[in-house]
């Protein structure tokens, strides 16, 4: 079976909802069921097929292609199977993933994989601001799973985040892991300002000295026994992350944030 | 049956059901983790007494260990999986947790999950962190050294004990030496261990006693200075009886392991002395698993 493929016909003025379009409820439709699907857009609603060309059949593959920035909600809640995004994808991207995996090409908007429980969602390009964070008003950001981005981040990566890893190869913006509850964020980047900002525990794992902080105490440089049992966890990824060269033990340790629990740690490597 | 000179007695060692767990110890070097899975499978030669057996599995290499430092591979076993839970816990918690460099994984990944570094994180006093990664749960817990890494919890398996062998010589060094050459190649087997000290036990015991608040005494049968006063199991020739007793994850860990021992003994053969081997038994009352010497060499 070939993997079914959504092909964009034309890129419309108004953002469009993708959520109906994951692979646990496409598992038993025919394809005319699926091509009478009906997508929001904007105010109004749309047929899939008025929006894309469809091919091939295997539900548990789907392919996005010529996808664009205002393709909101795709993967939202997978559970199971696999997305690829050829293009960039809108915001909300993965919105509460529950398994399965996502890779998209290029850029996504913001709230990606924001409340994701599980599973693994792979971004080529850059990420928008909340990647892996709570909605707003909610207290419980990402929960589980992996988010590996290639390209950089925006601003309150991880904000609320309570469990799983954020690897990003680029640059972080600012508030990178703020109120953070527990997990780990890797940023083999730059960091940008109130780093850990209310952060009550968790790491931020960095390969760069980030700017100072008066809310973060140093603890000393330390060898540290569960960092080589990470980093061989990313081995499987086709990732910086994976090689040999980006692993190390040694860091600078610093707590914080102090005006909050202060549980949570920032551990800086040093060369 | 008899090989190289050695007699093979027709009949079976008895084993019993327990339960078991392996835990892995790491450290700075093999050293420290060696003085650490010591400590820990210490004082464990009979749950008799001590509560559980337990024993050195094997040194692990580098590469065989999570965290890529030199490693040495412990099972402890126990009659019941609440006494085995209880004494890998307090093991752990004064002889590895205590212990410089050191690091505690579990050994088994399938079975019943019993804690291994879950309740340790307490002595964190609230600065512990956990980490789970790749689906397996971590504590680092602070101590004075840096970090005590351990995993949450290991596996408890259903498995055997009680699996053994005597071996009767002429002389007291010729039954040591004749023992030595079989742990030597016993300790290659994997999923067993030898838990009395230097794998061998110079006192086998039978079940009951004069006295009533004994369980086990002395095997007088087996017991060369006692060849003329008790109903003994030793021609005139014997002067020494030695035991091995043998723990395993299931019963053809220790066939192999039985099998490999008695080989190792029946090689050095009557010309050093070794006359007869034997094995302990209760008449099949105490347990369901029976080694019969001459089908495991046969």
């Amino acid at each position: 079976m070939s993997a079914l493929t959504f092909t964009l016909k034309h890129q419309p003025d108004q953002r469009v909802d993708m959520s109906p379009l994951v692979c646990q409820k496409l598992a038993e439709m025919q394809p005319a069921e699926i091509a009478a699907l009906t997508l929001q857009n904007g105010k109004r609603k749309i047929r899939v097929d008025e929006l894309f060309d469809i091919t091939g059949s295997d539900a548990q593959n789907i392919v996005i292609k010529n996808s664009f920035g205002k393709l909101d909600f795709i993967g939202k809640e997978l559970d199971g199977g696999r997305i690829t995004v050829e293009g960039d994808a809108g915001a909300y991207l993965g919105l509460g993933m529950k398994s399965g995996e996502i890779e998209v090409s290029g850029d996504v908007g913001i709230y990606a994989a924001c409340e994701m429980k599980k599973g693994k969602l792979i971004i080529n390009g850059n990420a928008g601001d909340f990647l892996g964070a709570a909605l707003p008003g909610n207290k419980m950001g990402m929960k589980g799973g992996t988010i590996l981005v290639r390209g950089n981040v925006g601003e309150r990566a991880g904000d609320h985040m309570r469990r799983g890893n954020i690897l990003i190869e680029g640059n972080a913006g600012d508030y990178c892991g703020s109120r953070m509850t527990a997990g780990t964020i890797a940023v083999m980047g730059q960091t940008g300002k109130h780093l850990g900002f209310a952060m009550r525990r968790g790491t931020l794992l960095l390969w760069n000295q980030p700017q100072a902080s008066a809310r973060f105490n140093d603890c000393g440089a330390h060898t540290l026994a569960f960092l080589p049992i990470l980093f061989a966890s990313f081995k499987k990824l086709n990732s910086a992350f994976a090689n040999n060269s980006a692993a190390f033990s040694r860091v600078q340790r610093y707590a914080g944030d102090m005006s909050e629990m202060g549980r949570g740690e920032i551990l800086v490597k040093i060369s | 049956m008899i090989i190289n000179g050695v007699a093979i007695d027709a009949t079976f060692a008895e084993a019993f059901p327990m339960k078991a767990t392996r835990a892995i110890i790491t450290a700075q070097n093999e050293k420290w983790a060696m003085i650490s899975a010591q400590a820990m499978t210490g004082f464990a030669t009979s749950v008799i007494a001590c509560g559980c057996e337990a024993g050195i599995e094997r040194v692990l290499e580098p590469s065989e260990t999570p965290d890529g430092r030199p490693g040495v591979s412990i099972m402890i076993f126990a009659m019941g999986g609440k006494s085995l839970a209880k004494q890998l816990e307090t093991r752990a918690g004064q002889c590895v947790l205590t212990s410089p460099t050191s690091a505690l994984f579990a050994g088994i990944d399938g079975g019943t999950r019993i804690a291994l570094g879950k309740n340790l994180r307490y002595f964190g006093d609230g600065f512990q962190v956990a980490k789970l990664i790749d689906g397996k749960r971590y504590w680092r817990i602070p101590v004075m050294d840096g970090e005590f890494l351990a995993e949450a919890t290991t596996g408890q398996v259903d498995a055997v004990g009680g699996g053994n062998f005597l071996v009767l010589a002429e002389s007291q060094p010729q039954a040591l030496a004749a023992c030595e050459a079989a742990i030597e190649e016993m300790r290659k087997i994997p999923n067993v261990i030898m838990p009395f000290p230097g794998g061998v036990v110079r006192s086998g015991s039978k079940v009951g006693s004069k006295y009533a608040a004994l369980g086990a005494s002395t095997n007088d049968a087996f017991c060369p200075t006692l060849k003329g006063m008790t109903k003994t199991d030793l021609s005139p020739e014997i002067e020494s009886v030695m035991e091995i007793v043998i723990d395993g994850l299931t019963k053809e860990d220790i066939d192999k392991a039985m099998r490999v021992g008695i080989q190792a003994v029946c090689d050095l053969g009557a010309t050093n002395g070794i006359k007869r081997i034997s094995a302990g038994n209760y008449g099949g009352k105490l347990g369901p698993f029976h080694f019969h010497l001459q089908e495991i060499m046969a």
